[in-house]
């Protein structure tokens, strides 16, 4: 692939800026309970069911750290290459808002319980590193209702209290590809090691995004806005380019950027501020006295080190030199870990770069037209490796493969069985070809002269003819050197 | 440090506490005084001190991670402003 050169700058009166994001990622800790208490934290239960009296903040409760969370925090921290601290401290974080009960957030403030990390983008114009300033554990809030009732809001506590991993970056993110590439990343290490699911859709991961732009070639960061609960990718796009062009705008009338809170709306494609935050950073912070610091042995943390999975760029590097993929290709291989199961599966029955090469054509192709993951596709591994095999051997040629893989997608059949019984098999016999060809130039007599005094075009023409008298079943290469051969004598 | 009336009124704000011109004027009067007594502590060098937050030399107590609790929406929802089977129902709060 060849490199192309990092091109995203707003482009105002005045020149170019460049626009600076950091990222604040809320990923849900998968957990079967909550941070601080026993409820469950399944998704999509009845209202309220899954509260108890600590999420709903009655007087008197303790709070008790679920150990999973720090497990699952501290193998997020490793895969994100990150520093785990052995002491981080809880923290109440004040704010008042109807869906949280308590009156504060549990969180971490001074002492994280991950400081400094890193994660590696692939992007069109080479690798990029983007820093991680810091994870933290903290509670999540409920959820708010507004559209129920004219003039009450209602409040469903079941995501009171849930874990969730704070993950802040540097401002080193420069656009919104970058973004996007970021937060896929993010989500495919966590997905990896079984951390966070990543569904968007059900808010298992959202971000808050800082953007501030400069002017090309400044080194000092210009005023940043926190554009607030972005959940999902797109958004987070579409709020960054409206908000930097707002900024642009800003700074070329000589006005002045706030800092603030502003909101997305994503019926009215803008940004707005949140005047109602104004207060809300004044957040007091301080140790939550119902909780002691949290001290990490060294000896958990190089336990759960020893078992973490292969990770993505680990993996990527492994596909290409192993199976001798292009970078391309290992990078979408690896995207998914689902994905990089069923490759390897369909590699070690078949041809490895010829299995990279359907898989990524044919089968993503049906899987994102059936809106299917590939844990869910209808072919097995197994089955789409011989087909692989197949096409490799000679014995079908890659349209007849198509067909083969659109019956198998109906008969769920091996295609094996598919190729005899419908009589699919490749005509690669020399002899019985030539004859074929032979029958055809025969009856083109005028088409051949025409070929032989220049008008070369109709090659294409000949191969067609002999693909439609064999039924698609003649193989191409042999077809191409026969015809060669036949139509220079 | 000493606190200014606005001071007061803010964190007051924040706190979700109402008080009057007459109050707040006590009040100032009083955290000034208390926060001039806890001042004194000012007068030790604490460069090298790491803040105590605790004074047990123990870490936090964990669980395990199961399901041992939730499933009383009734006994939850009893504090509840208004009436309502599946919700908390509170004064309209929007963006």
């Amino acid at each position: 692939m060849s490199k192309e050169k990092f091109d995203y700058f707003i482009k105002g009166e005045k020149g170019k800026y460049e626009v600076v994001i950091g990222l604040e990622v809320h990923a849900q800790v998968l957990s079967k309970s909550k941070l601080f208490s026993g409820s469950s934290t399944k998704f999509g239960a009845d209202p309220n069911n899954q509260v108890s009296l600590i999420d709903s903040a009655f007087p008197g409760m303790l709070p008790v750290i679920n150990e999973e969370c720090v497990k699952q925090a501290v193998r997020t921290g490793l895969g994100l290459n990150a520093k785990i601290n052995n002491y981080s401290v809880f923290d109440r974080k004040n704010y008042f808002y109807a869906d949280l009960p308590q009156g504060y957030q549990i969180s971490q403030y001074k002492n994280p319980i991950v400081g400094e990390g890193k994660v590696l983008l692939d992007m069109p114009y080479g690798s990029k590193e983007i820093g991680i300033e810091r994870l933290h554990l903290e509670q999540d809030a409920g959820k708010s209702i507004h559209d129920m009732d004219p003039s009450n809001t209602y409040v469903d506590l079941n995501r009171s209290g849930i874990a969730l991993m704070e993950i802040v970056s540097k401002p080193d993110l420069r656009s919104p590809d970058e973004v996007n590439a970021y937060i896929k990343k993010l989500r495919s290490i966590m997905r990896y090691l079984g951390t966070c699911d990543g569904n968007m859709q059900e808010g298992s991961l959202r971000a808050d995004v800082n953007v501030s732009v400069r002017k090309e070639g400044d080194k000092n960061f210009g005023t940043r806005c926190e554009i607030k609960n972005v959940n999902s990718i797109k958004f987070m796009q579409m709020a960054i380019e409206y908000e930097a062009a707002r900024q642009v705008e800003l700074i070329e009338n000589g006005k002045v950027i706030d800092q603030e809170t502003r909101l997305f709306d994503t019926k009215k494609n803008e940004t707005r501020s949140m005047r109602s935050k104004e207060d809300a950073h004044d957040y007091r912070y301080f140790p939550d006295p119902d909780l002691l610091p949290l001290k990490l042995e060294q000896k958990l943390i190089d336990d759960l080190k020893k078992t973490l999975p292969e990770l993505p760029d680990k993996k990527k590097e492994r596909f290409i030199k192993e199976y001798g993929l292009n970078a391309y290709e290992a990078n979408v291989l690896v995207s998914e870990k689902e994905i990089s199961d069923y490759y390897e599966e369909v590699a070690k029955l078949s041809d490895k770069k010829l299995a990279a090469t359907w898989m990524m054509g044919d089968l993503f192709a049906m899987l994102n037209d059936k809106g299917l993951d590939i844990s869910k596709s209808p072919i097995s591994a197994k089955h789409f490796a011989e087909l692989v095999q197949s096409i490799k051997s000679g014995e079908i040629s890659g349209r007849i493969a198509k067909e083969v893989f659109e019956i198998m997608l109906e008969t769920g059949e091996n295609p094996k069985k598919i190729i005899e019984s419908k009589g699919l098999k490749q005509q690669s016999d020399p002899k019985e070809l030539e004859k074929m060809i032979n029958e055809i130039l025969t009856k083109n007599k005028a088409k051949v002269d025409q070929y032989k005094s220049g008008k070369e075009k109709l090659f294409g023409f000949f191969v067609g003819q002999v693909m439609k008298s064999s039924g698609g079943k003649a193989n191409p290469q042999l077809t191409n050197e026969i015809l060669k051969k036949l139509l220079k004598g | 440090m000493s606190l200014d009336k606005e001071k007061i009124k803010h964190v007051a704000k924040l706190a979700r506490i109402s008080v009057d011109d007459a109050k707040v004027e006590s009040l100032t009067k009083d955290l000034n005084s208390i926060f001039k007594f806890i001042e004194q502590l000012n007068e030790l060098n604490t460069d090298k001190v790491e803040p105590l937050t605790s004074i047990l030399n123990q870490s936090l107590r964990s669980r395990k991670d199961e399901i041992s609790d939730g499933k009383i929406r009734e006994k939850v929802l009893k504090n509840s402003p208004k009436e309502n089977e599946e919700f908390f129902v509170v004064p309209k709060v929007v963006e």
